[in-house]
């Protein structure tokens, strides 16, 4: 996993609410056994004027001009702005290997769903949660945001921002640590909890 | 110190704990085949093997084709469902993990099949890569779902990392309603709380109402515990619980039987254990269900008129009424029983167990669909329950009632095989999830019990029983 510690972009506003994984990489994209090349089907129905499917040319289809992503002030960004409850539904660890390979390496939102949040760890993205306040703030801003995972610090102009993560997340993040490496550091704890375990519950 | 049954289940497997974060050592993995693939790639390339074969189990059913299947994988016509099939078979051969195939008369939807089969026990940990795990809970287990690098987790070490969820009980009490099922009972908790309402919480369920659930039912309830943002819906054992998994192919026997269910008598909140919130309802305001919207949470009773954007003062939520009616196509104000409809599905792992069928068959028994219903599909959880309908004649019924008759699977609740909705067709669903273009792109989802489907596919409207 890539390293996450600062980072300097624009930002995209994507302002709805509830935006879940099936809006964020539709279901036919789930078919492919690959952990890459989401990112040209990453919000495929609101982005493309057409039905997207597996295996279409991205590059030909007719886009939605309309759709945030689009639009030219905000290509290259690699922060996402969203609302409440970003990413609920479906588990589909798509959407954030989608998000990351268009290019996002942080979302700010006022509040996540819980395995989408999790997730997003896993894949070397930031989730950020901020206030409400906080958040028409940044929808606001117009320039470039600069995100401090070591100092948990947003900060865009002169305005400066704090943002709370659990202290284990934010290590493997700062280092890029592989998750189950550092777990199979504990193996022999594993196993003595196991021998412990299945004497206790020995019908499983 | 009383704990929450919550409580009891994290620390029965707490391995370590590093600060707010928990190793939980996890009793069962269910696999199926759409999250999986990447998972298996990581842990061969890594050269790692899993920790423990057993632990795992595997069906495949998002993909499945549940029309005649008797050529197997080879009978798949589209290459892609194809490959990700014969992906998981080659996995789990490669590994050796049990994997009951499409073809096997046990295949079904995966949290149908995990209860069934006894590979849900009371007390365990069990992850799937599916935000659906949530319905184990209802054996009172600690269920949960899980993204695909945790799945690759669990493979390769057994346990997972967790943060602590704080604790919510929902309780509710009365007698149900006429014609009012689990079903109804989530999507109105659902409605009340909002799909953000259980973010961060795992919850359990409880009260009068929901101990008169049978099993079945409360599964259906914890199934959508997930619709409400929690991860983790669950149910205290009782004696129901008990009689539910007695006999099951991989429940334990003899005295290791009697060893468990004491321990399984133990699984319940203590009298006075402290939830972070308590949210109570009243059955008797439940009324039979229909959601007019794009999200779980925008739900009215059968008899109710869709809302007005114009009456809604927040204005974040007079947008998403606005954009949900916009793309549903609906008018604000319209009473919803007056909404023609194009199809109807009764299936999923919310509602196709076989009280479920039940239920609708009851409602349709010697009468027909209507004749603007393009499709009625029936699509039972796994073959046995298949089975067990056709032995009860359910079969019949429906088909006598223009009704299409099914091999199990996810099928249309996600249209990840050839079962869809055309652009512009409404569907009268029991599945859990209205998202647009989840039952294909377009397409118009309204969520609701078995009873209301069947009854809306007889009178070609949405309808009351
Ligand atoms: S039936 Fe639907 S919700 Fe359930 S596991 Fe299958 S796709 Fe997911």
């Amino acid at each position: 996993m890539e390293k996450f510690t600062t980072l300097t972009s624009i930002a995209v506003p994507l302002d709805r609410a509830n935006v879940d994984t099936d809006a964020i990489i539709p279901k036919q994209f789930l078919k492919s056994i690959k952990r890459s090349g989401f990112g040209p089907n990453l919000f495929d129905e609101w982005r493309y004027l057409d039905h997207g499917e597996v295996g279409m040319d991205n590059s030909k289809r007719p886009l939605n001009t309309e759709f945030v992503l689009n639009q030219p002030q905000y290509q290259g960004a690699q922060i996402l702005l969203a609302r409440e409850n970003f990413g609920c539904g479906s588990s589909r660890e798509h959407a954030p290997w989608a998000l990351e390979d268009y290019g996002f390496k942080a979302i700010i939102a006022p509040s996540f769903a819980d395995i989408f949040y999790n997730n997003c760890f896993k894949n070397g993205i930031l989730p950020i949660v901020q206030d409400n306040n906080v958040m028409d703030e940044l929808f606001a801003v117009n320039g470039e945001i600069t995100i401090n995972l070591e100092a948990q610090s947003i900060t865009t102009g002169d305005k400066n921002y704090a943002f709370e993560v659990d202290a284990e997340r934010k290590k493997r993040l700062l280092h890029g640590l592989d998750d189950i490496g550092l777990t199979l550091q504990y193996t022999d704890e594993i196993k003595a909890f196991e021998t412990e375990y299945f004497k206790t519950y020995s019908w499983l | 110190m009383p704990k929450t049954l919550y409580d009891k289940l994290m620390s029965a497997h707490m391995v370590r704990e590093e600060g707010s974060t928990l190793l939980i050592y996890i009793d069962r993995q269910l696999i199926h085949e759409v999250t999986s693939p990447q998972a298996f790639e990581g842990l061969e390339m890594a050269g790692r093997k899993p920790w423990r074969i057993d632990a795992n189990l595997a069906v495949p059913d998002h993909n499945v084709p549940t029309t005649e299947r008797s050529s197997g994988v080879s009978g798949i016509s589209d290459p892609i469902s194809k490959l990700q099939i014969e992906t998981l078979d080659k996995y789990c051969e490669t590994f050796g993990i049990n994997e009951i195939h499409m073809t096997d008369v046990r295949q079904g939807i995966v949290h149908v099949v995990g209860p069934e089969q006894g590979a849900t026990l009371p007390g365990m940990s069990i992850v799937c890569g599916d935000s659906h795990t949530s319905t184990h809970g209802a054996l009172g287990a600690l269920a949960f779902g899980i993204g695909t690098s945790e799945v690759e987790h669990v493979l390769a070490t057994g346990c997972l990392w967790q943060s602590k969820s704080k604790n919510l009980k929902i309780e509710v009490n009365g007698n149900l309603n006429e014609h009012v099922s689990a079903k109804d009972v989530a999507l109105y908790i659902v409605g009340q709380i909002g799909t953000a309402g259980g973010t961060g919480y795992a919850i359990e369920f409880s009260g009068d109402t929901i101990q008169g659930l049978s099993i079945e039912g409360r599964m259906t309830l914890c199934n959508m515990a997930i619709e409400a943002g929690a991860r983790v819906g669950m149910v205290a054992v009782d004696v129901k619980t008990i009689e539910y998994v007695k006999g099951r192919p991989l429940a334990p026997t003899g005295d290791e039987w009697d060893k468990a269910v004491v321990y399984w008598n133990t699984l319940h909140s203590d009298a006075d254990a402290h939830f972070d919130k308590v949210v109570n309802f009243n059955a008797a305001d439940i009324k039979p269900q229909v959601t007019w919207g794009t999200s779980p949470e925008m739900v009215i009773s059968i008899d109710g008129v869709i809302p007005d954007p114009d009456k809604e003062t927040d204005s974040v939520k007079a947008e998403s009424i606005r954009n949900a009616l916009n793309y549903i196509h609906l008018d604000a104000n319209t009473p919803i029983n007056t909404v023609d409809i194009d199809v109807v599905f009764i299936g999923s792992c919310t509602n196709s167990r076989i009280e479920d069928l039940r239920l609708a068959a009851e409602v349709v028994e010697g009468k027909h669909i209507a004749d603007n219903i393009k499709q009625a599909l029936v699509v039972p959880g796994s073959g046995l329950i298949k089975k067990q309908a056709e032995d009860e004649g359910l079969d019949k019924i429906f088909t006598d009632a223009g009704f299409e008759w099914r091999e199990a699977g996810c099928s249309m609740c996600l249209a990840m095989n050839a079962d869809k909705l055309e652009a512009g067709e409404r569907c009268a669903s029991t599945s859990n999830r209205n998202f647009e273009g989840r039952q294909g792109q377009g397409s118009f989802t309204h969520l609701v019990s078995p009873a209301i489907a069947a009854a809306s596919a007889i009178a070609g409207h949405f309808s009351g029983v």
